[in-house]
């Protein structure tokens, strides 16, 4: 992942505009505008989240007017306006997850990393939310990790304590990309 | 009654891959279909087939397909609904996951018969490890032909891609889903125009759920008359359950439509019965929208009636005593299960995914969180109760999509069959506050109210 600060300015990789352009080939001409969603899922991929910058030069990119991009990126859960954690562990909270003990993982989570929801850890590793269904309740309680959705089904207090400290040691040795 | 035609085979080792998937009679319906078949033929066999849309709203999928407009020189789209969120639905996902091919072919059959070159399945945004399985399984499909130009050398020509969404309810709803796909918010349209006339990039566009497409396979391999001979009455075929909550088994289960409730609960074929020897409480049989029953009226209709997993049976008695099959989304909930507890749930949801379009929907829904929040957490007043009723009454039919209704009526279900479990919320305040649990008086079988 790249790190970008939230004022700096944009430059998609030729690997990013080669993938653009794939993506745009699905639409008819002049539909280009329905790249959009894909293309800002592979911004975030790369960045971690979207900033103003990255959403102007997706705007310039797609010929869109920039209010085109943020009125999107603001509608849709699944794009962070704020840099998120490197990691972000997301639990389904909705009833049928909450019937089979969301909730107290949630609580667990929240006490093992000592932030509240949305919140980042201070070495910028973690941050967690609640979101709505994943559409997988008969596995729940269940938590996904992006950009590739990693997917934890039938979660315990161990299997979340066991799961942070890989993602910790994953990250070890490695440069810290989110900004605080 | 345990006849399988989506899932035969998906404990197949490597099902997911072309090559297993064609070994065992894949892509049958792809060469019968081109090669035999003309597309109004196609269209005939699945009206014959009385298949009705698997995604919630039960809409006969033939019927659909015949109302798509055909002007000269237009092209015309078919979008496969896969943004699966109902609460309580997985089996798209569990399709998807392991037995991809079958979308894949039910899209090329469905196309054919729509006259549609280019088509998209539309994928909620998190479902990423299976966008990747479809994207790898096109590719597959298109290296052996079915998919890109002069398909069998049949002369059609279709190209297939997957969209991701970006984690919105309000995209399973058809129209909302095509703004979203055209690259904007998902905000549903006003109809008409319908699809059908006016949908893609205004093109004529048919939008139908994964299992409707897929079911499109067995209709066309075996005949629609075949089809319509497995299930009961107007429900025929076969449908994707997924059965959730407090269950021993929980998961996706292939059941021919007419399984009685009480078979698919308690049999081991099945959920295998309520999770560590509890009592069944209520069910929510298709999805989080439709109205929840308690366990003697989800059992037996008003009337003593075994009830059936039919659209006709869970429908029985109307929103007095009645449901509806839904998505098949089937949540279970044990003795100890609270119901306002999980009605405030299901309204935290419906606020967070109203699109703030229409004021009924937009202003209710975050009112019926507060008040029921109030009233889980030992804050509510008696009159609370029938603020809901009437807030729910006043979102329902009043706004331009479904999402409304779907909002209000779990609310209105559960004041109309557990009112006194919201009533001893109000009652007891304090105590409601430190218990996350409801009254266990209606489990099944029932007993009387103090």
């Amino acid at each position: 992942m790249l790190s970008v600060k939230h004022n700096e300015p944009v430059e998609f990789t030729e690997e990013m505009l080669g993938k653009f352009a794939e993506i745009v080939a699905r639409y008819p001409e002049g539909r280009q505008k329905s790249a959009l969603l894909p293309i800002l899922h592979e911004v975030q991929a790369v960045y971690g989240w979207l900033s103003v910058p990255a959403m102007d030069s997706v705007a310039a990119y797609l010929n869109l007017e920039p209010i085109e991009v943020y009125e999107v990126a603001t509608f849709y859960t699944m794009f962070f306006l704020q840099p998120p954690g490197k990691f972000v562990l997301e639990v389904c909270r909705t009833g049928p997850c909450c019937l089979v003990g969301a909730e107290r993982i949630m609580a667990h989570i929240e006490q093992r990393l000592g932030v509240k929801e949305g919140e980042v850890t201070p070495d910028g590793l973690f941050s967690w939310r609640g979101v709505e269904c994943m559409a997988a309740c008969g596995y729940g309680p269940v938590l996904q990790i992006g950009p590739e959705y990693t997917f934890y089904e039938n979660l315990t207090e161990e299997k979340i304590d066991k799961l942070i400290d890989e993602l910790k040691n994953k990250a070890e040795g490695r440069e810290l990309t989110a900004e605080s | 009654m345990a006849r399988k035609l989506l899932l035969t085979h998906i404990d197949v080792p490597g099902i997911q891959t072309f090559d297993v998937y064609r070994q065992k009679g894949g892509y049958r319906a792809v060469e019968k279909a081109l090669k035999t078949l003309t597309p109004d033929e196609v269209v005939e066999e699945v009206k014959a087939s009385g298949l009705r849309g698997r995604g919630g709203a039960g809409f006969p999928t033939g019927m659909k397909w015949s109302f798509l407009a055909k002007p000269e020189g237009v092209p015309r789209y078919l979008v496969c609904n896969a943004d699966e969120s109902e609460p309580g639905t997985f089996k798209d996902r569990y399709l998807m996951t392991h037995i991809p091919h079958a979308l894949i072919e039910g899209m090329i059959v469905s196309s054919y018969a729509l006259g549609a070159n280019t088509s998209y399945i539309y994928v909620r945004g998190e479902m990423m490890p299976q966008i990747r399985i479809l994207e790898r399984a096109i590719a597959e499909a298109k290296n052996a032909g079915f998919l890109g130009k002069d398909i069998l050398g049949t002369g059609y020509n279709l190209e297939l891609y997957v969209q991701p969404g970006g984690g919105a309810y309000i995209c399973g709803e058809e129209t909302a889903l095509l703004e979203s796909l055209e690259g904007k918010r998902g905000n549903p349209r006003i109809k008409p125009p319908f699809p059908a006339v006016s949908g893609l990039y205004n093109c004529p566009t048919v939008v139908n759920n994964v299992e409707s497409i897929a079911a499109t396979v067995p209709i066309i391999n075996d005949g629609g008359a075949e089809y319509a001979k497995i299930g009961v009455g107007r429900s025929t075929g076969t449908k994707l359950i997924s059965a959730g909550g407090n269950v021993n088994k929980p998961g996706v289960y292939e059941i021919e439509l007419g399984v009685p409730v009480e078979e698919f609960i308690y049999s081991d074929e099945y959920c295998g019965g309520i999770a560590n020897g509890k009592r069944l409480k209520a069910v929510v049989a298709g999805g989080s929208s439709v109205p929840i029953l308690p366990a003697n009226l989800i059992l037996k209709t008003l009337n003593g009636e075994p009830r059936l997993m039919t659209y006709e049976s869970l429908a029985d008695g109307g929103f007095q005593s009645g449901t509806m099959l839904g998505s098949g989304g089937f949540i279970a909930f044990d003795e100890d299960q609270c119901i306002v507890r999980n009605t405030w749930n299901f309204s935290r949801f419906y606020h967070h995914e109203s699109c703030g379009q229409c004021s009924p929907c937009r202003e209710g829904t975050g009112w019926l969180e507060k008040v029921l929040h109030n009233i889980e957490y030992g804050h509510g007043s008696s009159s609370d109760i029938d603020l809901l009723v009437n807030v729910a009454k006043n979102i329902e039919g009043n706004t331009i999509c479904p999402l409304g209704d779907a909002a209000a009526w779990p609310v209105a279900s559960a004041i109309r069959h557990f009112r006194d479990e919201f009533e001893w919320h109000v009652s007891h305040g304090q105590e409601a506050q430190h218990r996350n649990y409801g009254l266990a008086h209606y489990a099944d079988p029932l007993e009387p109210v103090a």
